[in-house]
């Protein structure tokens, strides 16, 4: 019987143990949000990392985006051509873009780029003592390492995905007008007709969130790193990995929420 | 030497899983005094300094200094007992992005809203004092010597000159000669600023150099106190195991635990 017991027993325990993560996570992340809100501010701390979310982490999403927005098109072409449907291909460029390719992309290109660089920056500050001196320095680590980043990762991220979405639309024209032989003022026009407010808003708002997230997981993973360098490299791991699933995650949450009827 | 010590501690425990690494310390630490904690690896004396910064909560015991146990105050109340301890950590913990000026103006900026241009005059100062040019503070911390780390974490521990200060095994990786260097500038920095200093090592000639009293901490618990003069012919079998470094006595090695 016991043995029959052993699996369901392991379930809960896998069960209550990724409870317990969820609730450390969400403490760690209102005790962020909240020093947000409380002085003292680190401005030059919170600059610094907006221009690393935002500045430094523009080519990289700029190319995914062009290369995203003509793949794209090229795809959608070779299905839609069968059926005599290629006036659709802006329209479709369009909605995939902003609604989904930019913000998700951007975000998880962001989490490889920013959030693993965090978890390794406050993993290494936490096993060199370097936070513990913080504390004995008068200044709350959550306040001066944390909240900063938080704040950027929201920010920047929105951002950086309209720059996306531009360069995400304006790699389907490329496609669109240079290969496909679509009229320039037509495919733009399409694309403007089809385009709504509220899927610019919906791809800012996404963008927010998942800022927030990369900004977290980079963070939390950091901040709670144990084990001299292998558990630097298991933070920064862990950061990039459960990011993009909580990018994947909300992603889907987000699109019920504004999209399902 | 006053009645009350500065800093008084009472059955301060502390345990990590099944482990009880503080088991009921007690230990007294009077004003303007240097007191140095010997033991072995993993006897619990970095806990023990954690403890009194506030960074590691014990399960039960008091901390108690000048006469208030720090452990029941009000988080902004310890904010302001943290203000008046500067700690030089065992391997610096410098802050590596910021330039040096900027790691021993660090606690100045945080709490006494200076100015950024005073504040990195008053660091230039302070590394005149540890024996370092002003030049040194334009230099980031992976571009120093071991020494000179050692030396900024100190100007960064006095910096807001401390009422008490901590050393964790402030010679440790040091060779013989800078490590006399780093406790001459300890002994004349606590004695300057008039601060009650608490140094753990395992370092004998160290804790003799800085130490006003000594105590060791043995499975948890302090077996012995006294003036740090008489370390090494102390009367205490484990205390005389510890300081002559003798493999047999009451301290077995524990392989594994």
């Amino acid at each position: 019987m016991t043995d029959l017991l052993a699996p369901v027993a392991l379930t809960g325990r896998g069960f209550l143990f990724a409870l317990s993560i969820a609730g450390s996570i969400a403490i760690f992340g209102a005790q962020g949000i909240s020093h947000i809100f409380r002085p003292p501010f680190y401005a030059r701390l919170f600059v610094r990392s907006f221009v690393e979310f935002a500045y430094f982490s523009l080519p990289v999403v700029a190319m995914t985006a062009v290369f995203s927005g003509m793949v794209i098109a090229l795809q959608s072409y070779a299905g839609f051509a069968k059926y005599g449907a290629t006036s659709a291909i802006a329209n479709i460029v369009v909605i995939s873009v902003v609604r989904e390719l930019a913000p998700v992309l951007a975000g998880l290109m962001v989490a490889g780029r920013v959030g693993a660089a965090m978890a390794a920056e406050l993993g290494t500050m936490r096993v060199t003592d370097q936070i513990d001196a913080l504390t004995t320095l008068s200044t709350n680590p959550m306040k001066y390492l944390v909240a900063p980043r938080l704040l950027a990762g929201t920010l920047a991220l929105p951002l950086l995905v309209l720059v996306a979405d531009t360069l995400g639309v304006m790699g389907g024209w490329i496609v669109g007008t240079a290969k496909l032989g679509f009229n320039s003022h037509v495919y733009l026009q399409n694309t403007f007709d089809f385009l709504q407010t509220m899927d610019v808003v919906v791809s800012v708002v996404k963008a927010g969130v998942f800022g927030f997230l990369v900004a977290l997981m980079g963070c939390y993973h950091g901040y709670n790193s144990r084990g001299g360098a292998v558990g630097v490299g298991a933070a920064t791991t862990n950061a990039v990995v459960s990011a993009s699933i909580l990018i994947l995650a909300f992603d889907y949450v987000l699109t019920e929420l504004f999209f399902a009827r | 030497m006053s009645a009350r010590p500065k800093i008084r501690i009472r059955g301060l425990v502390k345990q990590f899983g099944g482990k009880r690494v503080l088991d009921g310390i007690d230990l007294d630490v009077p004003e303007a005094t240097s007191m140095v904690v010997i033991g072995g690896s993993g006897s619990g004396k970095s806990v023990l300094v954690k403890c009194i910064l506030g960074i590691i909560e014990p399960d039960s015991g008091s901390i108690e200094i000048d006469g208030r146990d720090v452990l029941r105050l009000e988080p902004q109340e310890q904010e302001a007992v943290r203000g008046e301890i500067g700690m030089l950590f065992q391997n610096g913990a410098l802050f590596d992005s910021l330039p040096v000026w900027e790691n021993v103006a660090f606690g100045l900026l945080a709490r006494h809203s200076v100015s950024r241009d005073q504040a990195r005059a008053r660091a230039a100062e302070i590394l005149s004092e540890v024996g370092l040019a002003a030049s040194v503070g334009e230099l980031y911390p992976a571009e120093l010597s071991g020494g000179m780390q050692k030396r900024v974490g100190l100007a960064r521990a006095i910096a807001a000159k401390p009422a008490m200060l901590f050393f964790d095994e402030p010679t440790t990786g040091l060779d013989p000669i800078m490590g006399a260097v780093i406790d001459g500038l300890i002994t004349q920095c606590v004695k300057g600023l008039g601060s009650t200093a608490i140094a753990i090592t395992h370092d004998m000639a160290s804790a003799r150099r800085i130490g006003d009293q000594a105590a060791m901490l043995y499975k948890g618990r302090i077996v012995w106190q006294g003036e740090a003069k008489h370390l090494m012919e102390s009367g205490n079998a484990l205390v005389d195991q510890f300081t002559h470094g003798r493999r047999e006595g009451p301290i077995q090695m524990e392989l594994r635990r």
